[in-house]
């Protein structure tokens, strides 16, 4: 004999993914990410939609897992997870407990409205990144590409700090 | 595969014939951005500083996320129950369709710098126009491809301008990578039949609107490199016709070795 599980409500679903963690920055949750775009409960059935921060991001099915498993935890087994791309994601979207989350781990938060626009501006002058470490805005690019698809590499011309920046789109 | 597309498009809109054309499409930009991919993914470890390892290893991990995109696309219009992996491993060279130019080896880093500014500055201008398809699906994958396709094409447009105006071997050797590649540019923007056929629906961009911004973007790096804009007319193409140079082969061999060998391997 099966107890029967209390219909999960939509409100309980965001609760409990604020608990998966992603596995690149495992600081942040998929909500501080911005990266859960609606959450749909039909009786028992779950559907969760996400979008990748990157095209090729390679934590997307880590993620999708850990979802489930989290949902999993609570009874919950009907889980659909969809994957959207439009509007695609943007670091606009990253909360403001998330930006100090990543800032207290050592990854520089992205600045708000530095989006694509501004990428084809050649050796163009970038806005000032503040170095999470000794929070000197003395910092310079090394390379818009980072040890992850998300992140740019930078380095702190006053503690002389490397450091990540989670780059703008 | 642990997530679903939720970007629907009513397939039942487009008539047999459409719709047989649009999977030869998706597949010709699947493959595009499959094989740029490998070559690049070939440089990791290989690259002439971290960095610019770090970088070639980055551009090439977001066309795979392209091509994921639009092979599970291609899978779906063709409704013949293949799947993305059975199209990128287990087509021969004769039926993949991506242009000449992205299978060129990658020699130097002159050479492969150019190969990506020539491809970059044609899918960044093309993504952004694909956008407006009145094909969600195409539409979506471009609007996320799109704003990664901005990063590469500012990464290899100041490499251009840093090899041409540097010192004089690395103007050396820009100038004999431009002599060698720019002959395969012009199959990028050259309709093929399924291309002219799309156009023709308003479904793909009309390749012709989007030379000037093309032009316009070689004319102000090439001056900032201080390089002369090739006069070469000559344009050689074939790839999108499933025509390759000897090349292609080889990048088959090694990229679907696995499940030629093994088939039906499982991760």
């Amino acid at each position: 004999m099966v107890a029967e599980t209390p219909m999960p409500t939509e409100e309980r679903i965001w609760q409990l993914l604020d608990d998966v963690f992603d596995p690149e920055v495992p600081v942040l949750s998929i909500l501080d990410l911005g990266i859960v775009r609606g959450v749909q409960v039909q009786g028992q059935q779950v559907t969760v939609t996400i979008t990748p921060t990157y095209s090729g991001c390679p934590a997307m099915n880590t993620i999708a897992t850990d979802i489930r498993l989290r949902l999993l935890a609570e009874g919950i087994t009907q889980v659909t997870i969809n994957n959207q791309l439009r509007p695609a994601w943007t670091t606009d979207w990253m909360t403001a407990a998330g930006r100090e989350k990543l800032e207290a781990y050592g990854i520089a938060a992205p600045i708000n409205g530095t989006a694509t626009g501004h990428v084809l501006n050649l050796f163009g002058q970038d806005t000032a990144v503040r170095c999470p470490l000794c929070k000197s805005e003395h910092t310079h690019l090394v390379s818009q590409f980072g040890s992850t698809a998300c992140k740019a590499s930078y380095q702190c011309d006053d503690c002389l700090e490397p450091f990540d920046y989670f780059k703008c789109h | 595969m642990q997530v679903t597309p939720s970007e629907t498009v009513s397939l039942a809109k487009y008539t047999p014939e459409v719709r047989q054309q649009l999977f030869r499409y998706v597949l010709q930009l699947a493959d595009t951005s499959l094989i740029l991919g490998h070559r690049l993914s070939e440089w990791c470890g290989h690259g002439p500083i971290l960095e610019q390892d770090l970088a070639m290893a980055n551009i090439a991990l977001d066309l795979l996320g392209e091509t994921r995109s639009l092979y599970q696309y291609a899978a779906e219009l063709e409704g013949q129950g293949r799947t993305e992996d059975d199209l990128a491993f287990l087509r021969l060279a004769t039926e993949y369709q991506n242009p000449l130019l992205v299978e060129q080896p990658n020699g130097d880093f002159a050479d492969t710098v150019v190969r990506q500014f020539l491809f970059d500055n044609f899918h960044y201008h093309f993504l952004q126009q694909l956008q407006t398809s009145p094909d969600e699906r195409l539409a979506a994958i471009a609007e996320k491809a799109w704003k990664e396709a901005a990063y590469h094409l500012k990464w290899s447009s100041e490499w251009m301008i840093r090899l041409g105006d540097g010192t004089e071997e690395s103007r050396q050797r820009v100038e004999k990578a431009l002599a060698n590649l720019w002959r395969y540019s012009g199959e990028l923007t050259t309709p093929t039949a399924t291309e002219q056929a799309l156009q023709s629906l308003n479904l793909i961009p009309d390749y012709a609107a989007l030379l000037p911004a093309m032009q316009a973007h070689v004319a102000k790096v090439f001056e900032e490199a201080t390089l002369p804009v090739p006069a070469e007319t000559y344009m050689q193409k074939g790839g999108k016709a499933g025509r390759h140079t000897e090349h292609l082969g080889y990048i088959l061999a090694e990229l679907q070795y696995m499940q030629r060998t093994y088939p039906g391997l499982k991760w």
